[in-house]
């Protein structure tokens, strides 16, 4: 393994036997400077009891309070979340995850009625979220051309080998790989239900869900952001379960083509089988009225994204937010568990101390 | 593995000395040496010469064209480079589908860059080296009849050139002529052996006349070239047929510098790579640890262990969920013959997912760490010698941390427990003692009166004298306690600081013996008075004679070369013009001038014809020799002068001498000059020369005594072999007064012995002419035989030393070296086992032995000598059970059994105390009796040695606290330790400073040479070189404990880390349909350990001490955790296994379950797990780190820093750069989050805290005594 630092003792060798290159009169005595004779000054923690368990109670003191802050503000967060899979025969949605395939031509629709207890307030955020849905998957988490979503006209004429087998179709498709080839294309609407009956539709909005820099930086429409995508994503052609070719995915220009934001929140692969994306967000109103107030409403849902083969799930999921995120009492559960345990552990080990650690008395002296 | 590479190098070599041979054979078995001058017009093409290697040196690896070849060729021998490549290849294989696999190149490539960077560099300082030396000047005789100045790499074999003083040697030379009158050269040979006295050399005996290179035409056949310092042998043959025999004598060797002479000429025979400095040059030997070993064990589980998890992924794999996933993403039949295809991968998938697992960076590490290592203990002061101005070397840089697992120390006496500083002490002379008491008081003057010193010297002659010959009956165990001479022990302290305070002063110091001087006075105003009135010596008393015979043979039996301080180097006796004297007898020196050899004919027709005696003798009583220098008479003073000799003794013997007035002060090849009291000088004419060697042990010198024209013997050689080669007259008065001598001589060579002084005797024996022209003839046929030289020589050499007349003997002593007792004291304490294997006499080496407390005056000894191997058998079960029944008793297991075993031993020689005394059952470790040393002679430890005894041998051997091994030869030496090392399967340490010492430095784990004063062979065959065996104390306790623990935990450590990294991927794979992707970049994947963890553990693996180096000299037992591998034990690296897959689930489901079912995206998620692992990480590093330096906060918040400083910038260089594992703007995001703050605070506590709590309660349940010591320490610090 030191094959390699055989010259420095051949040089030396080699010095004496050269003789006339050698400076013999300097003095070869070592530098007395404390990082040579390792004489630097030195912090020797030792885990006395001194040390230790102070330690053990002010982790126990801070985590616990963290802990429970957590805890509450997880659960002021409103959350409601609903499954349209349809495994269910008495589902809305049953029929049409029947009978839906990748290939049939006709929409199904399905309607489902629910209810808020609560209101929510401030901007909500819809979801949608898939169970049981491998999207890291090793093979399909490569299978894109960052190139490509980009708007390099190269690549968007010849995609990279790593899409395939979604590479070409007879022409480049465009979007290319399995990740965008199974985009996400059920489309959720949102009525609520006055308490008179009618069907008010909630605005949802379009933009703004995915990130400031994959908009706009990472995402680009071929040939810059006013030409005319039809013309530019010529010669291209969709992607194999697409029904609509990627210029035709909204009307807005602003969210056409490679920059629509429904295509960029799929492409951010998801990190666990059970996830959820971001879909709509529902504004707040005003100050006054809650975003969602309580009452029904009902989903309607046009199915066509399949998930029977793979007996994933498919959920809406309505949230409000706050400057920790979702709703999840995990973290603040875990404050409060690993605070406890450091306080417990402390008076545990007090408790031995007191009982045992005095015939040990030299060893507490502090270092 | 390193011993395999070892064994390729020496396979290489032996392959390129083969092509050579090959080479060599076409022309013939020897080597043919013309003049170059001869063919010149030749130009070339028929220069015999012409297919031997020229001059230039090239000690580079590679050119140009075959560095990258063969450099990578160098590194990919070394396993784990092959095993890295592959891995990194196979992400090119595409059905493994690897995300980036130039990427996975990337540390591979690094490393293998690095190391080539480093060797290029390298091979540039080596190729600038030799282009410098190959640049050097030096004269050479060229076709236009003149010399001139050519470069080194210019000269060819057969080559004439001149060399002036205190230049160095271009190529190994033959000595053609010299300017010196004597036809000598003087050489100083210290860069090839590291002796820096001057050694003659001769020219070669045709060309004593003046050499002319244009009348040259000799032609000369030597042997090919052979690395063998020491020997050559050739003839010249001359035009006219004669042959005459070449000598390494002749032979003046590359690198030598020449001194002392104008201007010498020779022509060159080896050139280049092919001379025997370039050929003795090899390179550091490679080792490989007993920790690396373990590692390597551990290295396999690792294998092991990624081998289950790939298994059991291949079974998971065929889980529906990730067929239909597929299906769905798919739906295209093309997917599907995919996959069953990468299934047959999914090994190779996973060791290229795990492998982080077996990191590069792992062996990286390690050799940063032992080079700092190194760099370190290089630079201790206290390992560094002021006189010698030397500290330690480590030659081999890989086997630091062996230093601290040493289980028996096998060493060396002279020179290494020893000073090798001969001092004369007594000496008796004719059968009377000169006890030289003024030294003994002299030297007691030089601190506070010892009265237990003097107690000593005077007990020293009531001691009991056992006969030595008597001592050597078959079948004797002598188990004898030593306390009668637990008085001498007492006061070792103060001897070894009388020691160390002598060892300012020089051997020369030496009071003479007042009785003794008194009698040289006598003996020489008797002889000039004799002289003056031409009466016959033989008129003076007998004892007178002997004592004269006996200062001469001290001054002139010995190769001892006189110099001046003043006029360094400088011989004192003159050069060629300055004398008449040199020119009138010019001629007849012509032919009578030989170190060891007259000319035949010369010498014999010397003989018989018995010229001009009226002229010798007036030149021999000339109050000035004919070689007397007026210049050097008038120097101030004789004290100028200084001799230098081979050997020690040598110096010590003539400094005597001196002291009593009879001074060498000039030696040439035929004379010797010699000062003597009211004689004045006398010139010697020396005959024959018989040098040293170990198989004779004596040396003889033939002379011609100027006073009474006798031809005479001087021999000087170790007692038993002079003892038995001295022959008293039978029957007359004579004979009765010789034997009476030889008896009290012999009797005082016991005391001697029993002192701890070296003893030579001195003989001599008066020839008749006759007699000498017989021996002569033999001995002239003996030196030009070709065939077997040197037996016919040994042979000449025994026919001339027999029938000697014994003279007196010396005692010289050997000074311990500063601080051994204390040394060996301290190294026991640690648990080492010492072992001292000499050369000496039994009784030599028991009292240095004594001297240096590695025997004790209450232990009990066993003693073996045994004559044939039966007995030997005999003897070795004796002790067996001896040893059994006091272990027996020891424990008190059955006293009955102990009882019995007792009285069956009472048989043996057995003085001592009580079998069962308390002294023995105190602490003792199950297979080690304390309390017993061994002692064993050269001749048993063969018989010992034979296979079917060695076992029994080793069982006796290792239950005794010390073994001492007299009269060893080298290869028993090596024998030894390599049956201890092989057999107990310890790891040993074997320290000596001479050439009898390298077998055994060799054979031993660890070989530790002295640079001292016998050479340099030691220090080039051992692993590290000190300058005093008193640093091996600090090197093993110290540096060898902190070495051993640091990269013990290091490795630990770093098995922890890389299992805890892979660790998280392995439970990705549950929620990644067992498809091998991975949340961390690929990026993060590779630099993890390459960059982010590796400075910290780096600087804790180099700087971290657990005890520190004053603890750890003042408490030698902590050096037993080494010993017994307690910083890495088998369960330990299970236990950091189970900590690691811990600590992982920790950073793993706290991410998961914090992030479960939301939006975040797999490196959106991935980051942050990095993130909180290097934090993890870090603190506990932060746990294992005994002591915090500035260097390890800054280490580890530079890791940090880096990180977060690589990973913002990465993340934000290029949104589509590096697909598919696209991070753009993570970490600037994740900054923003504070959930990522909320989990970097937590899991790291959550990780560690079963760590830090066990820690601390092992801490408190078993206080180790470090703990305690420190403790008490800082307390009687405080509270004083």
């Amino acid at each position: 393994m030191a094959s390699g630092y055989n010259a420095k003792e051949e040089d030396g060798h080699r010095a004496g036997a050269a003789g006339p290159g050698e400076s013999a009169s300097r003095s070869r005595k070592p530098d007395n400077t404390a990082f040579k004779q390792q004489r630097l000054p030195a912090w020797q923690p030792i885990l006395t009891a001194g040390t230790v368990l102070p330690a053990f109670f002010i982790i126990g003191l801070i985590f616990i309070p963290i802990g429970i802050g957590l805890y509450v503000t997880s659960n002021n967060i409103r959350e409601f979340e609903i499954d349209y899979t349809g495994t269910d025969p008495s589902s809305p949605c049953y029929n049409c995850s029947q009978t839906y395939s990748w290939n049939s031509t006709t929409l199904c629709t399905c309607t489902l009625t629910f209810s808020l207890n609560q209101p929510f307030e401030g901007n909500v955020f819809m979801y949608y979220g898939l169970s049981n849905f491998y999207q890291n998957h090793r093979r399909y988490v490569k299978s894109r051309d960052d190139s490509q979503l980009n708007g390099d006209l190269s690549s968007l004429k010849s995609p990279s080998k790593e899409c395939e087998p979604y590479h070409t179709n007879e022409k480049p498709i465009a979007p290319c790989g399995a990740i965008a080839n199974s985009m996400f294309n059920d489309t959720l609407e949102l009525f609520y239900i006055d308490p008179n009956e009618t069907r008010t539709p909630i605005p949802l909005m379009k933009k703004g869900i995915a990130w400031w820099t994959d908009k706009h930086v990472k995402f680009r429409n071929p040939g810059g952001s006013n030409a005319n995508l039809t013309a530019v994503f010529q010669g291209t052609t969709k992607p194999v379960n697409w029904r609509k070719p990627v210029y035709e995915l909204d009307s807005d220009p602003e969210n056409n083509g490679f920059i629509n934001e429904d295509l960029i929140v799929w492409m951010r692969t998801a990190a666990l089988p059970t996830f959820r994306k971001l879909y709509r967000i529902i504004q707040k109103k005003n100050n006054m009225t809650p975003t969602l107030p309580r009452g029904n409403y009902t989903l309607e849902v046009t199915y066509n994204y399949p998930v029977h083969s793979f007996e994933g799930r498919k959920r809406m999921i309505l949230s409000t937010i706050s400057w920790m995120g979702g709703k999840n009492p995990f973290l603040g559960i875990a404050y409060m568990t690993v605070g406890s345990i450091c306080f417990v552990l402390g008076v545990v080990l007090l408790f031995i101390h007191h009982k045992y650690g005095n015939r040990n008395n030299s060893s507490d002296i502090p270092s | 593995m390193a011993r395999e590479i070892g064994e390729a190098g020496d396979a290489k070599s032996s392959t390129i000395k083969k092509h050579k041979r090959k080479k060599t054979k076409k022309e013939s078995k020897t080597r043919i040496v013309h003049a170059n001058i001869l063919y010149d017009h030749a130009k070339g093409g028929d220069n015999p010469n012409r297919h031997y290697a020229n001059n230039k040196i090239k000690t580079t690896k590679y050119t140009l064209l075959s560095f990258i070849p063969k450099n990578l060729f160098e590194q990919f021998h070394r396993f784990a480079n092959v095993y890295f490549v592959f891995i990194a290849l196979l992400n090119f294989v595409p059905v493994v589908n690897a995300f980036q696999p130039e990427l996975a190149l990337a540390p591979v490539v690094f490393i293998l860059s690095v190391t080539a960077i480093k060797d290029l560099w390298e091979d540039y300082r080596r190729h600038r080296s030799d282009k410098e030396i190959n640049h050097l000047d030096c004269l050479v005789y060229s076709s236009e009849r003149c010399y001139v100045e050519q470069y080194w790499k210019e000269v060819r074999v057969g080559d004439f050139i001149r060399l002036r003083c205190n230049e160095i040697l271009p190529a190994d030379v033959l000595l053609l002529s010299s300017s010196d009158p004597d036809r000598l050269c003087h050489i100083e040979t210290a860069t090839l052996d590291g002796e820096t006295n001057l050694k003659q050399r001769q020219v070669v005996r045709s060309f004593i006349d003046l050499f002319d290179p244009l009348k040259y035409n000799s032609v000369i056949e030597c042997e090919k070239p052979n690395n063998d310092l020491n020997r050559f042998r050739g003839y010249i043959i001359h035009r006219n047929g004669r042959r005459d025999g070449l000598y390494k004598d002749n032979l003046l060797l590359r690198g030598c510098t020449i001194r002392n002479t104008e201007e010498a000429v020779g022509i060159v025979i080896y050139a280049g790579h092919e001379t025997k400095a370039m050929l003795n040059n090899n390179g550091p030997r490679y080792k490989r640890s007993k920790l690396e070993r373990q590692m390597n064990v551990d290295v396999f589980w690792c294998v092991i262990i990624l081998l289950v998890m790939c298994l059991l992924f291949a079974r998971l794999r065929n889980n529906k969920y990730w067929i239909h996933i597929t299906h769905h993403v798919t739906n295209m039949v093309t997917f599907f013959p995919f996959c069953h295809f990468y299934m047959g991968f999914i090994c190779p998938l996973f060791l290229l997912c795990s492998q982080v697992l077996i990191p590069i960076s792992l062996f990286v590490s390690i050799e940063i760490v032992k080079i700092c290592q190194v760099f370190f203990i290089h630079q201790d002061m206290e390992l560094y010698d002021e006189e010698t101005d030397s500290h330690l070397q480590c030659r081999a840089l890989n086997i630091t941390e062996d230093l601290g697992q040493m289980q028996y120390i096998f060493s060396d006496k002279t020179g290494t427990l020893t000073e090798n500083k001969m001092v004369f002490r007594r000496c008796t002379v004719a059968g009377v003692e000169y006890s030289h008491d003024a030294n003994a008081r002299r030297l007691a003057m030089y601190q506070e009166v010892d009265s237990e010193e003097e107690e000593c010297l005077s007990h020293g002659g009531t001691l009991p004298r056992r006969e030595s010959l008597c001592s050597q009956h078959s079948g004797k165990v002598v188990l004898r306690s030593q306390s009668t001479k637990s008085h001498r022990r007492t006061g070792s302290r103060a001897e070894a600081k009388r020691a160390s305070i002598l060892s300012k002063h020089t051997e020369k110091d030496i009071t003479p013996d007042p009785q003794l001087l008194d009698k040289v006075n006598d003996c020489g105003s008797q002889m000039e008075f004799m002289r003056f009135h031409s009466q016959l010596l033989n008129q003076i008393p007998p004892d007178l004679c002997d004592v004269f015979d006996f200062f001469i043979a001290l001054t002139i039996c010995n190769t001892v070369v006189v110099s001046s301080p003043n006029q360094p180097r400088q011989k004192v006796s003159i050069s060629s013009s300055s004398s008449l004297t040199t020119n009138r007898s010019s001629s007849q020196r012509a032919c009578s001038s030989m170190l060891s050899s007259p000319s035949a004919e010369s010498t014999l027709t010397k003989l018989n014809e018995e010229h001009f005696p009226g002229q010798g003798l007036q030149q021999a009583f000339s109050p000035v020799p004919p070689n007397y220098d007026q210049a050097k008479a008038s120097a101030p003073d004789k004290c100028e002068l200084r001799y230098e000799a081979e050997s020690p003794d040598e110096a010590a013997l003539v400094y005597a001498a001196r002291a009593y007035k009879c001074s060498l002060v000039g030696r040439l090849p035929d004379q010797v000059t010699v000062e003597l009291p009211h004689l004045g000088k006398l010139t010697f004419e020396l005959l024959h020369t018989l040098g040293f060697d170990s198989t004779r042990k004596r040396m003889s010198v033939v002379v011609r005594h100027p006073l009474t024209e006798q031809i005479t013997v001087y021999t000087k050689g170790a007692d038993s072999v002079i003892m038995d080669l001295v022959r008293p007259p039978s029957g007359n008065e004579l004979g009765k007064r010789q034997r009476k001598i030889l008896f009290k001589t012999q009797n005082y060579l016991n005391l001697y012995a029993a002192d701890g002084l070296r003893t030579l005797c001195i003989a001599k024996k008066v020839l008749s002419k006759e007699e000498y022209a017989g021996w002569l003839r033999c001995h002239l046929e003996a030196e030009t035989a070709i065939q077997g030289r040197e037996e016919l020589l040994f042979e000449s050499a025994l026919r001339l030393e027999t029938d000697l007349h014994l003279l007196g003997a010396t005692g010289i002593e050997d000074r311990l070296q500063d601080g051994v007792p204390e040394t060996i004291a301290a190294l026991r304490r640690a648990g080492l086992q010492i072992w001292v294997l000499t050369g000496d006499k039994q009784e030599t080496a028991i009292n240095i032995a004594y001297a240096c407390k590695l025997l004790d005056p209450e232990e009990e000894i066993i003693t073996l000598n045994a004559e044939s191997q039966e007995a030997c058998a005999v003897l070795l079960d004796e002790s067996l059970h001896y040893i059994q029944a006091k272990f027996l008793c020891g424990s008190s297991a059955d006293p009955h059994a102990a009882k019995a075993f007792q009285q069956d031993y009472t048989a043996l020689r057995f003085t001592g105390p009580p079998v069962c005394s308390p002294a023995f059952s105190g602490p003792s470790s199950p297979f080690l009796v304390h309390r017993l040393g061994l002692v064993i002679d050269g001749r048993t430890l063969a018989y010992a040695l034979d296979k079917s005894l060695e076992d029994k041998f080793l069982a006796v051997a290792r239950s005794c606290r010390s073994v001492l091994c007299c009269r060893s030869t080298p290869l028993q030496k090596s024998m030894v330790v390599k049956l201890v090392r092989n057999k107990l399967k310890v790891m040993t340490l074997a320290i000596g400073d001479g050439a009898n010492d390298v077998s055994m430095i060799q054979v031993a784990d660890v070989g530790v040479g002295i640079s001292g004063q016998e050479g340099m062979q030691a220090v080039m065959a051992s692993d590290f070189a000190l300058p005093r065996f008193q640093y091996l104390q600090k090197l093993l306790l110290v540096h060898g404990h902190w070495c051993y623990s640091r990269l013990a935990n290091m490795i630990l450590y770093f098995f922890y880390k890389n299992a805890m990294f892979v660790a998280l991927i392995f439970w990705y794979q549950f929620y990644c349909g067992f498809s091998g992707s991975a949340m961390i970049d690929q990026w993060y994947l590779i630099f993890f350990n390459l960059m982010f963890s590796a400075f910290p553990q780096l600087i804790t693996g180099t700087l971290d001490k657990d005890v520190s180096a004053e603890t750890l000299q003042e408490l030698p037992q902590l050096y037993m955790s080494g010993q017994n591998s307690e910083e890495y034990k088998p369960y330990m690296f299970w236990m950091n296994m189970i900590d690691a897959f811990y600590q992982s689930l920790i950073c793993f489901f706290i991410p998961y379950f914090a992030y479960a079912d939301s939006n975040v995206d797999l490196f959106t998620w991935g980051t942050p797990i990095t993130t909180l692992a290097l934090f993890t990480i870090l603190l506990h590093l932060g746990i294992e780190t005994k002591t915090w330096t500035w260097m390890n906060w800054t280490s580890i918040a530079f890791s940090i820093v880096l990180f977060f400083m690589v990973a913002l910038c990465y993340n934000a260089s290029c949104p589509t750069c590096y697909s598919p594992s696209n991070p753009y703007w993570t970490m600037e995001r994740l900054l923003g989050d504070p959930l990522f703050y909320l989990m970097c605070i937590i899991t790291p506590i959550a990780a560690l805290l079963p760590r830090y709590a066990l820690l601390h309660l092992t801490v408190l349940r078993t206080l180790t005594i470090v703990f305690m010591y420190e403790s008490v320490c800082k307390y009687s610090f405080w509270h004083p």
